[in-house]
């Protein structure tokens, strides 16, 4: 019998924690095919955050380190500057990626930091028991904006792509989302070519991804997909917000 | 013995940290200790494989050296006080990841912005531990622009033998003053580093730099065998200076510039008559209790000397089981005692002028 389907070799056989309906898992899974594919898994250094995907460090079948909240670009920066033939990586959530970590976003992006930033934007803080985060969307419900997010009161939703868009320093940005196949597909694109980027020295990419949190959202893993259709993907739409590459392609 | 050179401390220490083999060098300007990362910025990049990078911030600046010292190659930063606050959140997980590196405090007045003049009021926060949770710090507080270079040696292999981030500790005066100085390449040993990050190459199975251990039990092992190793430098590193102890009545206890104050002081005391003697610790935790417990037996009283309101007081009392009373000669907001300060702490501990 032909094998048709396999777990790709850059995850290791450790059982993700994560909670039914959560896309992390497919998230991770696209990320460990485009290493394997480009083959490049032996010479990768994962560096996980601190959120949900801080066992991320267990899942990837290549060298990782943990670092703290929001400082993965800069534990990252070290470890792509010791070597730059490792292929880095960093697996960041909104949290830490958008608001205690924004400085060391912003800035390793404009270093131009030959690096691969995966950030996964569910608009919650999942680890922590929902929290409203960056991400969290005007009127939402979370633990600490029980009232929905007052914009008055606390402000708007950071969106990273748009913003580091007017970074001069950052290579490639794109937001996709893994809700269906065509995007799992876009978003397996995207991540591929955020690492070929770093493979051939072009600089910094970041893949923003749409993610659901079901548990947190307090929603079935269905109605958590409609609500990231319906809400989050007209508020973050999809699409490359830079690209220099193609710029440089058409030149 | 190598030629002299006059050099500044700030210098001389980071031109010792490239002959040690640390080509990554990660920093945020502040005074007074930019001097090192100036002197980085012009050397690293002559070098092959030589990385110089000004941070965001003291935050990435740690988090950098984080980065590189996963991978095992030896990398270091530099700041003060205010910005060495900032890097406590990541020297915590330095130690809790077991990582081997060198962060220089040059010290300035305190708290809060303080001033810019030298100080030693970061002593307790370097000594035990600045940072959240469980650790320590080996801390070498050099006294001299040559110790400033020697201890730069001495850290990044003691670093490496104990897989622990080192302080060297040291104030705006040896930053900042000129010495000629032998900058004699030591050997530096190769420490095999199974442990960090260098790619699987598909032949071993993945490292993990890691300081999160979420099941109770776990934690509290790493938490035991860390202090295991602690004890064992405890017991094997300390380091001292004695200066004319043979028949001293009284024992100053300084570090840093206090102690060249203090020779100074004790030579002034000596042609009066007075038996003064001091310990000057060399490494600051592990502090030399051992040295000053056996002093505690021949002495009549000691003396702290310090820029900071007692803060080292405090360990000398433990370390000689309040055997004796320790007076404190100090100044501290950027103040520096002079020779009269210390002298007349000496006369007081004897009762008074002789």
């Amino acid at each position: 019998m032909a094998i048709v389907f396999e777990k790709p070799k850059g995850l290791t056989d450790v059982p993700l924690h994560y909670c039914p309906g959560c896309t992390h898992g497919i998230i991770h899974r696209l990320v460990a095919e485009a290493l394997d594919e480009l083959g490049v898994t032996g010479r990768a250094i994962g560096v996980a955050p601190v959120g949900c995907s801080v066992f991320a460090y267990n899942y990837f079948n290549c060298d990782m380190v943990q670092a703290a909240h929001g400082r993965a670009p800069a534990v990252a920066t070290g470890v792509k500057r010791s070597d730059p033939d490792n292929i880095v990586f960093t697996y960041q959530g909104d949290g830490d990626l958008a608001a205690i970590g924004t400085a060391e976003t912003v800035h390793s992006a404009a270093r131009g930091e030959n690096i691969t930033v995966i950030f996964v934007n569910n608009a919650i803080y999942g680890m922590t028991g929902g929290q409203m985060a960056p991400t969290t969307l005007p009127g939402q419900v979370t633990q600490t904006s029980p009232y929905g997010r007052d914009t008055e009161k606390v402000g708007f939703p950071v969106k990273v792509c748009e913003m580091l868009s007017q970074v001069d320093g950052a290579t490639y940005l794109e937001r996709v989302a893994v809700n269906n196949v065509k995007n799992v597909k876009a978003a397996k694109a995207a991540i591929k070519k955020a690492f070929r980027n770093q493979i051939e020295g072009k600089g910094f990419s970041l893949i923003e991804v749409l993610s659901t949190c079901p548990t947190n959202w307090g929603m079935t893993p269905e109605n958590a997909i409609k609500w990231l259709e319906e809400n989050m993907m007209p508020y973050y739409p999809l699409g490359v917000y830079k690209d220099k590459t193609a710029t440089e392609e058409a030149k | 013995m190598s030629e002299k050179v006059l050099m500044k401390g700030n210098e001389a220490l980071a031109e010792a940290a490239i002959m040690a083999g640390c080509h990554h060098y990660f920093g945020y300007p502040i005074t007074p200790q930019t001097e090192v990362a100036a002197y980085m910025s012009k050397r690293l990049p002559k070098i092959e494989g030589g990385v110089f990078l000004q941070a965001e911030s003291e935050i990435a600046a740690i988090n950098m050296v984080m980065g590189v010292a996963s991978t095992g190659k030896r990398v270091m930063t530099s700041s003060s006080s205010p910005g060495i606050s900032l890097k406590g959140e990541g020297i915590s997980y330095i130690a809790g990841c077991d990582l081997p590196a060198l962060i220089v405090n040059v010290q300035r007045g305190g708290p809060g912005l303080g001033g810019i003049q030298p100080s030693q009021s970061d002593y307790t926060q370097a000594t035990k531990g600045p940072g959240h949770g469980d650790f320590r710090l080996i801390v070498l507080a050099p006294a001299s622009v040559q110790e400033m270079v020697d201890m730069t040696f001495k850290g990044f292999e003691l670093a490496d033998k104990y897989q622990m981030p080192v302080m060297l500790l040291s104030d705006g005066t040896m930053g900042q003053m000129m010495e000629p100085v032998s900058l004699e390449a030591g050997e530096v040993k190769k420490y095999d580093k199974p442990w960090a990050l260098t790619g699987t190459k598909g032949e071993r199975k993945p490292n993990i730099v890691n300081s999160l251990y979420l099941k109770a039990d776990e934690l509290e092992k790493v938490n035991f065998e860390r202090y295991e190793r602690y004890a064992k430098i405890e017991k094997e590193e300390a380091l001292w200076e004695e200066y004319r102890m043979e028949d001293a009545e009284v024992c100053i206890v300084a570090f840093g510039v206090a102690a060249r104050v203090s020779k100074n002081a004790i030579d002034a005391a000596r042609e009066k008559g007075i038996k003064v003697g001091m310990i000057r610790p060399i490494t600051l935790w592990p502090f030399p209790k051992e040295a000053l417990l056996k002093a505690a037996d021949k002495v009549d009283k000691f003396i702290s000397v310090e820029l900071n309101m007692g803060q080292m007081k405090d360990d000398i009392e433990l370390a000689i089981r309040c055997k004796k009373d320790v007076l404190l000669c100090n100044r501290t907001g950027g103040m520096i005692p002079t020779v009269e300060n210390v002298l007349g702490k000496i006369e007081e501990a004897i009762g008074g002028t002789k």
